[in-house]
């Protein structure tokens, strides 16, 4: 078996476009949540969002390499392109290697919508016009990396809800542990769009704390009244230790842990079970036990429902020994299917600066949070090991363990 | 509107929907190597003409077309004979 090991990181988020900027947005607690007039004017019953401006990739990438990104591709290719500079691979090495790409993303409703209304429109499909099919798959992003970066080896996308990205890490974990690849591009990516989100927003899932937008994500506190939607993209290089040393990468962490579950039960409602499982999977891949684990990066999104599920979870777990958590989603909204990718960078950045970023407006906990360690302002800490919860629609669980390597700062 | 604006008209949606130097077209100058056209571009070289000029192609309708002025000379009669209906 082989050990698999971080080699770069990148982000594209509401709280930074990159590494410094988001590392210095968890440090201080900085929420990116805004209010969209869009969305209220398109019937949304919550117009919160995390605010993600769209790059401007001209001049970076050709005409056809940008007609074929929806927006969350063209977050992703910005992460990626920073998580390569930092893993220092440049274009001929990746030319001359096998390398592989998976990537978490489970919508692209903007292109498809406005392919739709333009085939209503003109009542000819060609109109749509090239870029369009590329655009509107649910791979679109790794169908592009992979095309951008001449990716050779593994290419697919997964599709896991809000644990999408997380999969996509563990599975990566898994191709390397395995000797199936040397090094793999992994991450996640979300639109942000106001078409994206309208079915969603439906199921009242949303906060209506439209007043003070970025008081409105309140993971684990008693009065939080649901998530915000967020996006972006977040990618991280893994690749096998043994050839990361070979060529002299800098090693910003080693995943040391995959745990996953399937709760069996509702489509929408969390269970305590499932992620307890996925927990007690990951500690028992990484051969840890629950007094191991220096911090927790919680999935809780701000539901009241989601948030006591986990909370009872982690308690379940951990309530005897008591870690460090959080959820970085009270500054950065729920960013959804990047959202298990992005989560790993966070903690990873804290990891390497050691840190633990705030549970911004945790004032008041309810009965389940007040059993849990949660950090409500950024703490010093050196953080040896820590864990990243991620938790989907249909019951998809993930849990993922990264362990810091030697006297690594970022 | 007169053959001259007409292209002119040609010649602006072309550089700023395949992003080619100004300078680069030229009647006689070949319209598939000087935009960089692939299979895929057809496509959008039908759809800027719809959006632009307001009437449709085929793909297969460029299959003649070597330069820019056979494109100009394939567009132009279609324009005016819009402008009469």
């Amino acid at each position: 078996m082989q050990r698999v090991v971080i080699t770069g990181m990148g982000i594209y988020s509401c709280i930074g476009k990159n590494l410094t900027e988001v590392r210095d947005s968890l440090f201080q607690g900085r929420s990116g949540i805004v209010l969209d007039p869009v969305r209220k004017a398109f019937g949304y019953r919550s117009g919160l969002t995390g605010f993600v401006e769209r790059p401007n990739l001209k001049g970076l990438l050709d005409r056809r390499a940008r007609i074929t990104l929806p927006e969350q591709g063209e977050f992703a290719y910005i992460a990626t392109v920073e998580a390569l500079k930092q893993a220092a691979i440049d274009p001929d090495w990746l030319d001359q290697h096998i390398f592989g790409v998976l990537y978490g993303n489970d919508s692209s409703a903007k292109p498809v919508i406005e392919a739709i209304d333009i085939m209503r429109e003109k009542k000819d499909t060609m109109l749509v016009g090239s870029g369009s099919v590329f655009q509107t798959m649910n791979s679109t992003v790794t169908m592009n990396l992979a095309t951008i970066f001449k990716l050779k080896g593994v290419n697919f996308t997964i599709s896991a809800a809000c644990a999408s990205g997380s999969h996509a890490i563990g599975l990566g974990y898994h191709f390397i542990k395995t000797g199936l690849q040397e090094g793999i591009i992994c991450g996640g990516a979300q639109e942000t769009g106001h078409y994206s989100m309208g079915n969603f927003d439906a199921l009242s899932a949303f906060s209506t704390h439209e007043l003070e937008p970025t008081r409105a994500s309140r993971p684990f506190d008693r009065n939080r009244d649901g998530l915000i939607p967020s996006g972006g993209a977040a990618t991280v290089i893994l690749e096998s230790l043994e050839a990361a040393l070979k060529r002299g990468a800098p090693i910003l962490g080693e995943v040391i842990g995959y745990g996953f579950s399937s709760n069996g039960a509702h489509i929408s409602n969390p269970t305590v079970e499932g992620p307890v499982r996925a927990l007690h999977m990951a500690l028992q891949d990484a051969g840890l036990t629950a007094a191991d684990v220096d911090y927790i990066n919680a999935h809780a999104t701000s539901t009241p429902a989601g948030d006591t599920s986990e909370a009872k979870a982690i308690h379940e777990v951990f309530g005897s020994v008591k870690p460090f958590v959080s959820s970085t989603k009270s500054m950065t909204g729920h960013e959804c299917w990047m959202a298990g990718a992005s989560e790993i960078v966070y903690s990873t950045l804290m990891m390497g600066n050691s840190f633990i970023a705030p549970n911004i407006n945790f004032e008041n906990p309810d009965e389940d949070s007040a059993k849990l360690n949660i950090v409500k302002t950024s703490i010093e800490k050196d953080i040896n090991v820590f864990l990243s919860n991620s938790f989907g629609f249909g019951g998809t669980n993930s849990s993922l363990i990264v362990r810091k390597w030697k006297n690594l700062r970022l | 509107m007169k053959n001259t604006e007409i292209i002119e008209k040609i010649n602006e949606f072309l550089i700023e929907e395949f992003e080619v130097e100004p300078a680069k077209i030229l009647p006689g100058a070949n319209l598939k190597d000087t935009l960089e056209l692939d299979s895929l571009d057809y496509i959008d070289l039908v759809v800027v003409i719809e959006s632009n000029l307001g009437f449709k192609v085929k793909p297969e309708d460029f299959q003649g077309i070597i330069s820019f002025q056979d494109f100009y000379d394939y567009v132009l009669p279609r324009v005016h004979s819009k402008a009469l209906v």
